[in-house]
């Protein structure tokens, strides 16, 4: 007896060998010419006639619409069809509303299967019709033979917890954890460094409108810390994530600060007292930190961390007479945390793209030549030199001063990033529109392949740079820079307007880099299981219309983390993740898929070998009656359990193996002819 | 039927090499490799029209019996689709998948088989381009392979 065989015998799968009552209804969708205009949909109708238990072949322009939904609501409502198969798109794109059909006419939604012959067929073979056709052919002879074998399953309800976890508390997470926090929802706030604030902080002046960046934000990091409903949980980083939408178990580590966060003020007195100098991470190493410090003097939380990997234990911050309240730990360890949350916002931001691999532009070999960030911190009043950008040379004034732009970005080659960073333009712009500002007489350049001003006000912004303030736009990726004797750079390049090779000598060279993915935005998607796309940067579930949602029920992405963007668009994605997770989170209960498996116990022979296969611990031993148990709460549904059972014991739902089994034996059955 | 009328026109202008079509049945796991089709049809990345797909949840659920079964009932090559190590949505489904298929791939050598007619590939939700890669470069190879043995000619 065939294992497909066997699986038609026990309790759930009992009726499963296709009765005489089983009349299936296919709809074939034009989609207008991305399904019509490749294949013959009229051979499609008269073919899929000749499909077994297929009593109404139709097609229609559009069955998304009203009216094609109407159609098959009509055939089901006048008793014609029991079973619809839907040829179309993806069953990613539109089985809940071709599944919502059968639920308001009565009838169980999992009675429905989508053949996608639109991104698997129509699509793939536009100029090849007999080829799209005879693969649209075969996936339809594939969903059809499986509707036959489909059972009416219920919804299964859970409950969401009223709680969030966001990961990353930049100007996204702090925008995602106020806009749940105001609504009354519990939100756990995890950040990996000692402040809130990410790169946000870090900025001067935000364009078009030359905001101050930390005038606009720490206010923001201020209503977080007071928001009743908020915990930050700074300093610290997720471990594990279980559980799945509504009730998801995270584990994070708290790393420890050595400071007891309980007892410190936040007076400094200790950081005055430390004799180790470091560089400082907030001014990317052109500043000087203690061991002992604040990131920032706005931190929030504003307590002291001592820097393990650089305190040299001499103890001084622990004495009474430097700490007061006795806040000094060195024997403080990491500390584990589990939350339970009924919904995650992955907001982790971006790392700058490391430019020290372009040996032609010289940077970390050439004093003079800059980062975009490193220049920004320069110009910024709390900066390193208060706002008087210098010469890292020689601490002295700049007179000329070129930004390259698309560093790092819009280049295909090796090491680089074939996509636009969308901020790099008008940072640049903004910074040498800061500089003027201070320095009207300096001279400015922008070497530039496009000018993207895209946003609201960007175009006026950008247009004022160059009538106003005089900044030059040179079209033309520059080739090399070499430093001079003194050194100053000499630039060369092509001026792509004039079609004339160009060499220059400035001051200073600001490499205007762009964005990356974080380096650890692997570990991240694997920790809460979400994809990346080829750039790296997390994957939204569909790019037009599920912008800020994963591919994970109840995982939410916002701000860079899913690809450039500037701060509006942050915020506006941060606002949009805060309303989805609220929704669910509002509702209290979601409907999953109901594809979780079910032991079979009169066959289950107690062998166990599916326990260990389960990676959710969702199968227990049963020691009384000897089998195996599966708890559907906690099944996930993968199936993998059901592929490793050597007595085929193990249903699941919606893809029991005689389900699977009938898409092979329909497309490749006796009856076909090669 | 059509497929038969096709090859046979076809028989007339081109070699029978030529003129095969292999049939290859995609086994794809939902999350990533599935989603990785829609995308390289989103994208209209053409590719021989020799791919069937076939989508289960998870790579970990692909039951050799259902290979066996594809290969005996004349498939010309099956392709599982699982996601990149690390990235499975159920955790490690995929590794039991990378487990079970070499396994099988010496028992289908032991029945007489090309080890060909049957590859595991690890393509992540955004590669739809590598899919199109991997099935052109399939499609080729089992066009010199010619067609599974075990296909009942009528």
């Amino acid at each position: 007896m065939s294992k497909s065989d066997l699986s038609s015998q026990p309790t759930s799968d009992s009726d499963s060998s296709p009765s005489s009552d089983i009349r299936v209804g296919v709809y074939l969708c034009h989609c207008g010419v991305n399904i019509g205009g490749v294949i013959d949909m009229t051979e499609m109708v008269e073919f899929a006639k000749t499909l077994p238990d297929v009593v109404i072949a139709r097609e229609y322009k559009f069955y998304c619409s009203d009216n094609g939904q109407a159609e098959i609501a009509k055939d089901i409502r006048n008793g014609l069809v029991n079973r619809v198969v839907v040829a179309a798109c993806s069953p990613r794109m539109h089985e809940p509303t071709f599944r919502r059909i059968l639920v308001e006419e009565g009838l169980n939604p999992f009675y429905f299967a989508q053949a996608n012959i639109r991104e698997h067929a129509t699509w793939v073979n536009m100029y090849d019709s007999a080829g799209a056709q005879r693969i649209s052919q075969d996936h339809l002879r594939m969903q059809v033979a499986k509707v036959r074998q489909l059972k009416a399953l219920e919804p299964q309800i859970v409950m969401v917890r009223p709680s969030s976890l966001i990961i990353g508390a930049g100007i996204a997470g702090i925008n995602t954890a106020l806009d749940l926090g105001n609504q009354g929802f519990k939100v756990y706030l995890v950040e990996k460094d000692a402040t809130i604030g990410g790169h946000m902080a870090q900025l001067d002046k935000t364009f078009p409108t030359m905001d101050c960046s930390s005038c606009i934000l720490t206010p923001k990091m201020v209503e977080v810390s007071r928001n009743p409903n908020i915990t930050i949980m700074a300093y610290s980083e997720v471990e594990k994530v279980d559980g799945y939408v509504g009730n998801f178990q995270v584990q994070i580590r708290r790393k420890a600060h050595y400071v007891d966060q309980s007892k410190c003020t936040g007076c400094g007195e200790c950081a005055l007292h430390c004799p180790v100098v470091v560089g400082n991470e907030f001014d990317l190493g052109m500043s000087h930190r203690s061991a002992i410090y604040i990131p920032f003097p706005q931190a929030v939380p504003g307590l002291y961390t001592i820097d393990m990997d650089h305190c040299i234990k001499c103890g001084i911050c622990a004495t009474t007479t430097v700490c007061e309240p006795q806040a000094i730990n060195f024997d403080e360890v990491d500390e584990i945390e589990t939350v339970e949350v009924g919904t995650i916002v992955v907001a982790t931001g971006y790392d700058t793209i490391d430019v020290s691999h372009l040996g032609n532009y010289g940077y970390g070999r050439f004093e003079n030549v800059v980062t975009g960030m490193e220049m920004e911190r320069n110009l910024s009043s709390t900066g390193p030199n208060l706002g008087h950008p210098v010469r890292p040379s020689d601490g002295q004034t700049p007179h000329s001063i070129a930004w390259l732009q698309c560093v790092g970005s819009r280049d295909t080659r090796e090491g680089n990033h074939p996509y636009c960073s969308r901020v790099c333009c008008m940072y640049a712009i903004k910074q040498a529109r800061q500089y003027k500002e201070k320095h009207p007489e300096a001279e400015c350049y922008i070497f530039y392949m496009d000018i993207r001003a895209f946003g609201k006000g960007y175009e006026e912004f950008y247009e004022s740079a160059s009538h106003e303030y005089g900044i030059k736009f040179m079209r033309g990726r520059l080739a090399e820079i070499q430093e001079n004797p003194d050194k100053t750079l000499l630039i060369r390049g092509e001026d792509t307007f004039l079609g004339q090779p160009l060499a220059l000598n400035v001051d200073m060279v600001v490499l205007s880099n762009g964005v990356e993915a974080r380096a650890d935005a692997g570990k991240i998607a694997s920790l809460v299981t979400i994809q990346r796309s080829t750039d790296g940067f997390f994957m939204e579930a569909h790019p037009k219309l599920r912008p800020v949602d994963s591919l994970t029920d109840g995982v939410y992405i916002a701000g860079v983390a899913q690809g450039p963007k500037d701060i509006p668009d942050v915020v506006s994605q941060a606002k949009g993740a805060a309303s989805g997770a609220a929704i669910l989170m509002a509702k209290g209960e979601v409907e999953v898929e109901p594809y979780f498996s079910i032991v079979q116990t009169a066959l289950c022979a107690g062998c166990r070998s599916c326990i260990g296969q389960c990676p959710f611990g969702a199968i227990t031993f049963d020691s009384v009656l000897h089998v195996a148990h599966i708890n559907p709460a906690q099944c996930k549904g993968c199936g993998t359990c059901v592929s490793t059972c050597p007595n085929n014991a193990i249903l699941q739902n919606h893809f029991t193996t005689k389900q699977l089994m009938s898409i092979i034996e329909g497309v490749l059955g006796d009856d076909r002819v090669w | 039927m059509v497929e038969t009328t096709e090859i046979e026109t076809k028989t007339e202008t081109k070699t029978e090499a030529e003129a095969f079509e292999p049939f290859i049945l995609g086994i794809f796991c939902n999350w990533c490799t599935y989603t990785g089709a829609d995308q390289a049809g989103t994208s209209r990345m053409q590719r021989p029209p020799n791919l069937r797909i076939m989508r289960v949840m998870c790579s970990g659920r692909v039951e050799p019996e259902m290979i066996i079964e594809a290969l005996r009932r004349g498939a010309d090559g099956v392709l599982v689709g699982a996601c990149h190590i690390g990235d499975c949505h159920y955790v490690n489904g995929n590794f039991k998948t990378v487990r079970r298929m070499p396994v099988l791939v010496n028992l289908i050598e032991q029945y007489g088989l090309n080890p060909n007619r049957l590859w595991l590939r690890h393509i992540s939700a955004s590669e739809g381009a590598e899919l199109t890669e991997i099935v052109k470069e399939y499609v080729e190879i089992l066009k010199k392979l010619g067609p599974n043995p075990l296909k009942k000619h009528k």
